[in-house]
Formats: C-alpha cells, sequence, structure tokens
C-alpha cells in the first residue's frame, strides 16, 4: 500500500538511461550496430567523483494515475475520451469477466471443472491494456490475464470449452483449465511454468520488426514471475537488441502465500528498468483504467514506431485466492482484502465515471449480471454434454507428424482397450474421425 | 538400519480421496482428485514397512510423515535450514506447516520465486557447513534449477578433487500424476537427474518411507533430489514411528515374495504394480515378486539380479515416457547380469512418448491393466 502513495498523472516514462547518455545509439526503428566508438565512450557517460560514497535508493518511481475512486479525471486531458458506447462496453466486459469467474470458481468448488484461476481486482489492468492494443500485437500471458482474450474476441463458449476439456477446446483438453491460447487472436499458447515466456515474447517482437510489421508484442506476467532468471534474460536480450516488447507486470502485491516484500527489495519490478535495464518504465495504478489504457498505448507507440523495449509494472492486489488449490485465509486477514475490495475497486471507479455522465444506471449492472449468469450456465450445459476429444489426440502434436514409436503405442492403446473396454471411459471421448 | 523381509501384520490404508470438498481447509494443491480405472472397488493391501525397536508410532499421511521428518532434522540438527517458494506458511502440500513457528524465520523461509536461485543458494549453504533442505513446489518446475543440480551441485566434490562438497544438500519436490494435473503437475523427471553421477535420487512409496528415506536423505554426504508422490500425500496413512529413524539409500525392498515374476517399480506406482499382482494372483493363479527401488541412483542391481535369476521374467513399470526412460536402464543392466535366467523378454509398462496430457491421462497412465497383460504376455512367452 505505501507504493501507492506517491500518484503522478502524467504519462511519463521514466527514461532509459541508454537514451539519455548513449550518445551513438539513438534510438530508432532500425537495428543500431554501431560498431566504431561504442567500447570507447563507454566509459564517458559516467561522471566521476571523489567521494566515498555508496548509492542508496532515494527516489521511487511514482505511481501514474488519472482517476480517484469517484470516478473524477484529473486533469481531464487525461481523459481518452471514449464514446459512451466503446465505454459501455469496457466495463460491461469487465462486468463479464468478474460475474463468470465467480461462477467458474464455483463450478470448480462442486467438482465440475477440475481448477479455475480468477482475476478479481484486476479487471481494469486486463480491459484497459488490450484496448490499447491491436490485433496484430502479439500477446504472450502468463494465467490472469482471461480478460485480455475477451476483448480480443475470445467468448464465453470458448473458455468453457477449454476449462471443460471437451473436442472444442482449441488446446484439444491436454492442458489444465485457464492455459488458453488461440491463434485467431493473436494469443500464444499459455504454459505453466512461469516466466518461460518473457524472453520467448522478446523474441517474437524481434521478428515482428524483423518483418518489418508495425506491431508489437506484450507479455503479462506477475511480481514473482519476476523473480526468475528468464526475466532477467528476457530484458537484457529486449535492451540490448532493441527488441519492441511491452513488459507488463502485474503487482498484485501476492505470489500465492508469498508478499511482495519477500519478493523484492529496492524499487519494486520499475525500479529495476531505467538504470538496470536500460527500459523505459513507468508504475501505473493498475486499479485506474484509464491510467492503464493511457501507459500502454504510449507504451504500443515507442515500441512501434522507435522499435523499443517498455516496461510498465501496474500496481494492483489479488483479490481472489491464487487458485482453487488455495486457500489465502491462512495467510492474509480479511481487512486487507476488503481493503482493496472497496477502496480501491477498479470496476467501482469505471461505474462513477459512468454513473456521472449518466451512461449507466445501478439496474443496468444486475441485468448486465443475470444476463451473464445465464450465458455462462447454458455455455457450461452445453461444453459439459460435449464428448472429450478424440482418444487418438493422445498421439498427435508431439511431432508435426507422429514418430514410430508413437504409432507403435497408439495401436497398443486400441488394442488393449478392446480387451477392458469397460473399464475406461471410452464413449466419453470423441471417435476416431 | 535395514528392513527385514515382508511383515504384514500392518498394512497401509488409502483413504478415499475422490471427491472435491468445499471445506476450504482440505484444499491440496491440485491432489484433490484421483481416478484409478479399476481403482476404488478392488481394496488394495499394501504391507507396511517394518522398522525394527521403532517405539511408538502415530497415524500419519504422507505429507504428515515428510514434516515430521524435517521436524526433527531442525530439531537434531541445529544447521538445518528448510526454505523454497511458499515454504513459511507451510507449503502448497503442507509439509512445512509449523516449522517456521517451531524454529524460526531463520531457518524455515520463504524464497524468493527462482528455482535457479533456491538450488544455488542450497548448494552454497551446504558447501559452507550448513545442512539445506529445499523444496522445489513441483517437480516440474525442477528445470530452471537443473544447471545448478546436474552441472554444480553433482559436480562439486570430483571438481575440486574432494577437498568442497555441498552433500548436506537435499531438493525435496512433488511428482507424478494426480488425476488432473496436466503437463505440469504431473511429469515424473527422475531419469533426467539419474543419468547424473554424483547424484543420488529417491522415491518412496508410503509414509513410513518417506520419513526413513528423507532423513537418511538429508544425512548423506551426497546431494540428493528426493521425489515425493504427491498422489499419495493425503491419501495413503500409516502408523508412522514417531522417533528417529533412517531407511538405508540404494536399498531396495522386496514388497512381496514371489516365484513366477519379477515387478519393479517406485513411488506412486507401487500402489499400481501391488494391483496387478493381486489381480494375477486371483485371476492367474500368480506369485508375483514385487519390488519398490526407493532408490533410483545408485539402484539396487543385487536385489533385482537376485529376484530375477529366481523367477526368470521381469517387468519395469513407470509413470515417465518409456524412451529413455530409467526402466531402460534396469531392463539392460538386467539382460547383461541374467540373459540365461531369463525366460521371457523383460517388459516396460510406462507412459508413451507423450508430454503428459490432461484429458487423457487415464489412457496415458501405465495403469494396473497394462501391468496385468505385460504379465500374462510373459507367462505366456
Ligand atoms: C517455474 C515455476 N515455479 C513455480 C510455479 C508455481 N506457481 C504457480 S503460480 C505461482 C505464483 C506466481 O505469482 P505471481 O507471478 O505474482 O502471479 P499471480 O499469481 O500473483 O498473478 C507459483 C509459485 C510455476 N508455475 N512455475
Amino acid at each position: 500500500m505505501n507504493s501507492l502513495r506517491h500518484f503522478a498523472s502524467k504519462v511519463r516514462f521514466t527514461p532509459s538511461t541508454s537514451t539519455l547518455l548513449n550518445r551513438s545509439f539513438k534510438p530508432t526503428t532500425s537495428f543500431n550496430r554501431n560498431f566504431s566508438s561504442a567500447v570507447v565512450e563507454e566509459d564517458d557517460k559516467y561522471e566521476v567523483t571523489n567521494q566515498l560514497e555508496f548509492q542508496t535508493l532515494k527516489h521511487y518511481i511514482p505511481v501514474y494515475t488519472v482517476m480517484n475512486q469517484e470516478g473524477e479525471v484529473n486533469p481531464p486531458s487525461a481523459d481518452p475520451n471514449f464514446s459512451k458506447d466503446e465505454v459501455t462496453k469496457m466495463y460491461k466486459m469487465m462486468l463479464t469477466l468478474n460475474t463468470m469467474d465467480n461462477i467458474l470458481y464455483d463450478v470448480q468448488r462442486q467438482g465440475r471443472i477440475s481448477f479455475y484461476m480468477t482475476s478479481f481486482g484486476e479487471e481494469a489492468i486486463h480491459i484497459g491494456s488490450a484496448a490499447a492494443l491491436d490485433l496484430k500485437d502479439t500477446v504472450f500471458a502468463q494465467y490472469r490475464e482471461s480478460g485480455v482474450l475477451m476483448w480480443r474476441g475470445f467468448s464465453i463458449e470458448q473458455i468453457v470449452n477449454q476449462c471443460c476439456s471437451n473436442e472444442f477446446d482449441l488446446g484439444k483438453g491436454r492442458q489444465m483449465p485457464v492455459h488458453y491460447g488461440s491463434k485467431e487472436i493473436n494469443v500464444q499458447t499459455i504454459s505453466s511454468p512461469l516466466t518461460t515466456q518473457l524472453p520467448q515474447a522478446v523474441g517474437a517482437a524481434y521478428a515482428q520488426k524483423l518483418m518489418g510489421e508495425k506491431a508489437c508484442t506484450i507479455v503479462y506476467f506477475g511480481e514473482g514471475a519476476a523473480s526468475e532468471g528468464d526475466f532477467h534474460a528476457a530484458m537484457n536480450f529486449a535492451a540490448t537488441l532493441q527488441s519492441p516488447t511491452i513488459f507488463f507486470c502485474r503487482n498484485n502485491k501476492w505470489a500465492i502465500s508469498t508478499p511482495s516484500h519477500e519478493q523484492y527489495r529496492g524499487d519494486g519490478i520499475a525500479g529495476r528498468g531505467p538504470n538496470g535495464y536500460g527500459i523505459a518504465t513507468i508504475r501505473v495504478d493498475g486499479n485506474d483504467i484509464w491510467a492503464v489504457y493511457n501507459a500502454t498505448k504510449k507504451a504500443r507507440e515507442m515500441a512501434v514506431e522507435q522499435g523499443q523495449p517498455v516496461l510498465i509494472e501496474a500496481m494492483t492486489y489479488r483479490v481472489g485466492h491464487h487458485s482453487t488449490s488455495d486457500d489465502s485465509s491462512r495467510y492474509r486477514t480479511l481487512e486487507e482484502i476488503n481493503f482493496w475490495k472497496e477502496k480501491r475497486n477498479p470496476m467501482h471507479r469505471l461505474r462513477q465515471y459512468m454513473l456521472k455522465r449518466n451512461w449507466w444506471t445501478e439496474d443496468q449492472d444486475k441485468e448486465v449480471v443475470s444476463s451473464v449468469r445465464s450465458q455462462v450456465r447454458e455455455s457450461l450445459m452445453r461444453a459439459e454434454k460435449q464428448k472429450k476429444p478424440a482418444i487418438s489426440e493422445l498421439f498427435t502434436d508431439v511431432y508435426d507428424v507422429p514418430t514410430k514409436n508413437l504409432l507403435e503405442q497408439k495401436a497398443e492403446l486400441f488394442e488393449h482397450l478392446k480387451l477392458y473396454p469397460d473399464e475406461y471411459p471410452i464413449d466419453q471421448y470423441a471417435q476416431d474421425k | 538400519m535395514m528392513l527385514s523381509k515382508n511383515l504384514t501384520q500392518s498394512l497401509l490404508r488409502y483413504t478415499s480421496n475422490g471427491a472435491i470438498t468445499k471445506n476450504a481447509s482440505s484444499r491440496g494443491f491440485h491432489t484433490s482428485k484421483v481416478l484409478l480405472a479399476g481403482g476404488p472397488s478392488t481394496p488394495i493391501n499394501y504391507p507396511s514397512l517394518e522398522i525394527p525397536n521403532a517405539g511408538e508410532t502415530q497415524k500419519m499421511n504422507l505429507f504428515q510423515a515428510i514434516n515430521n521428518a524435517m521436524d526433527i532434522s531442525l530439531r537434531t540438527d541445529e544447521k538445518a535450514c528448510v526454505f523454497g517458494e511458499d515454504v513459511g506458511f507451510g507449503g502448497v502440500f503442507r509439509c512445512s506447516v509449523d516449522l517456521r513457528n517451531k524454529y524460526g524465520a531463520k531457518r524455515v523461509f520463504n524464497t524468493p520465486l527462482c528455482e535457479q536461485g533456491i538450488a544455488g543458494f542450497a548448494i552454497g549453504l551446504a558447501a559452507q557447513g550448513a545442512t539445506a533442505i529445499a523444496e522445489i513446489q513441483f517437480a516440474d518446475y525442477i528445470f530452471p534449477a537443473f544447471d545448478q543440480i546436474v552441472n554444480e551441485a553433482a559436480k562439486y566434490r570430483y571438481r575440486s578433487g574432494g577437498q568442497f562438497d555441498c552433500g548436506s544438500l537435499t531438493f525435496r519436490s512433488p511428482y507424478g500424476a494426480v488425476g488432473h494435473g496436466g503437463h505440469y503437475h504431473s511429469q515424473s523427471p527422475e531419469s533426467y537427474f539419474a543419468q547424473t553421477p554424483g547424484l543420488k535420487v529417491v522415491m518412496p512409496a508410503t509414509p513410513i518411507e518417506a520419513k526413513g528415506l528423507l532423513l537418511a536423505s538429508i544425512r548423506d554426504k551426497n546431494p540428493v533430489v528426493f521425489f515425493e508422490p504427491k498422489l499419495l500425500y493425503r491419501s495413503a496413512v500409516e502408523d508412522v514411528p514417531i522417533g528417529d529413524y533412517e531407511i538405508e539409500l540404494g536399498r531396495a525392498r522386496i514388497v512381496q515374495e514371489g516365484s513366477d515374476l519379477t515387478l519393479v517399480g517406485w513411488g506412486a506406482q507401487m500402489k499400481v504394480l501391488m494391483q496387478a499382482a493381486q489381480m494375477a494372483k486371483e485371476k492367474l493363479g500368480l506369485s508375483i515378486e514385487l519390488i519398490d527401488l526407493r532408490t533410483i541412483l545408485p539402484w539396487d542391481v543385487e536385489c533385482v539380479e537376485k529376484s530375477v535369476k529366481k523367477t526368470g521374467r521381469l517387468i519395469i513399470s513407470h509413470e515417465a515416457p518409456k524412451t529413455g526412460g530409467w526402466a531402460a536402464e534396469i531392463s539392460s543392466a538386467i539382460q547383461e547380469r541374467c540373459f540365461l535366467h531369463l525366460e521371457s523378454p523383460i517388459q516396460r509398462v510406462c507412459g508413451y512418448d507423450t508430454p503428459f496430457p490432461l484429458i487423457f491421462e487415464k489412457f496415458y497412465l501405465p495403469d494396473h491393466l497394462k501391468n496385468f497383460e505385460a504379465i500374462k504376455k510373459s507367462i505366456n512367452y
């Protein structure tokens, strides 16, 4: 909570040292490879001092925020001025995500799906950042970013199919729930091992630049995931190779039971950007959708126009349990959760903004919730009735073409199933096509 | 402290663990649902290991037995530390529950989320004379630490000419199928580590053995990778001696003596193999010798050799993919030693050569039926 004390209201990326000081490396959209003077000038950028002094952290990067809990935007020029329809769409999507999460969480507790993760409290991050991007921009997600996929067109139906591992799950039922991925909306398939997606995103963004695309790659991750070695690799690669990557950290204060103060010291994740890696950085209020939108929009511009990486640290709070396997009452207080739920609620802020403009009524909230509830319930009923993917899909996609050992093992399995047709739930699976 | 033979007065019980309960306090990380084909209807009688002069016992499940072993380590060795991701509040599987309260946050603590950091830190701690008991939250997430474990921990002594070592180091990590873990909460990575000279690799099958093997691993003078069957954390319950005891590393356990065929496995697979052996007895009147390897590296080749020389038939079974799995190593070593004693080809009943697939888990796993068929095939060869 301390970290939210300093607020700023201008989108100002703390410039990277390389942009400030490295005269020979002017940021351009091309790949910079200036061999001549780099090593000679390396030392020139440092001031000299005869003071024996160890540097310690003096200034924290401020939190950029423009909309308060009452829905007032300050300064007014920071309002992105979306139309009523556009804002309604954003708000409805936040509410949809929240309502769907509520139901799917309960559905998991009833044993109808095997696992689930909610995004309670982080709705503004999903919608605010997704709205600032283009569908051409590639997304690498961690797992708590369902709203980003929804904004890009991933339907409740698709989400529920994935969670039910049925034959309409694009991932063919092979991964746990919430590990979505869809080529159509340009979101790479989510993988559980943390932070692996960061260096991958840097490579993807580099490829976009190489191929002259007017696009970038955004990669989402938690402040916990930022402790992995892959975070360092990714940031350093992005900086030195000038890969147009947007690093989007969701700092929700908890990594399962580990609070952020046991995860890092110093100036959080943002603090590593400008001085540590030479990457332009902003810290934003993740519960302020306009702040998130403005920051991401500017970041995209910098990435696409100037071909450089950008780091965004969005300060927020994980209101729900880590997952359906977790019980967070073991390690945090209800007061803490309620503070964020009540005093810093991201949906409340946008609702206030709309109420002020007479764009929305409290009754409409109820309508949306009830319509989403029936949508999710109906999707779920349909999804549960669907067959699981065909058993032969166990052996496909390991390689482009199944190798001999896989074909042999597949034949063995089918022979075995003939011997014990009643011991395996064969009829729950689709027929081979 | 070695076991005698199979004494079957006491039995390991597997509690029913099918239902996901609504009670938050019974949540465990991805362990709640277990469905074995043909499972619950057939009670599995798995003999408990007899610990000589063990004294008082207490009912414990496998995670409580692990907790008890670490408790004893922390109590008897003041240089011992327990650490890893989310270890402070008790760990996502509750293995370290209450230990921070008992021994303080200096010795039982959370680390930042970084497996290579945990491994490197553990090596340094051990090299400097402390005892490191490090947890990697899931075996699927041990790979960022692979370099530290394989290139560093395993070669620490050798490369210094025996001057330095990090032997007082144990990596604990939950492994294996649980019914709904998918790619990254199910893997059995033992053979990656078993090909690394300098490491020991241990995989217990019961609460009693988990405790004794973990205490032996922690006190062993070599780095040990200790994979715990998370399927059994809650479901396997035994009367575990509350005192301090060790089970020697590198020694297999003959869980059941038999004369017709030798069946070898480890960890959670032992329950499946016992089921297959019971089926073979009931349906075919066969007497199966069941061996739990317990230590994967160095493994007890003499025990398996002796058994195969008696039975003439061998099947090895593990959840990890068949190609390059540890069964291949056992198969070739036994073939070298027992060629003229073999009555049929050695078989491997393993996971398929695919990633671990969520919705196809029941088909993927080397269950008791696949093992039973392999037994039939071997006998009818
Ligand atoms: C390499 C790796 N180590 C450990 C885990 C287990 N794990 C899953 S999520 C998680 C916490 C992540 O926290 P954070 O990055 O802050 O994201 P949040 O869940 O708070 O959104 C951990 C430790 C994992 N998935 N991958």
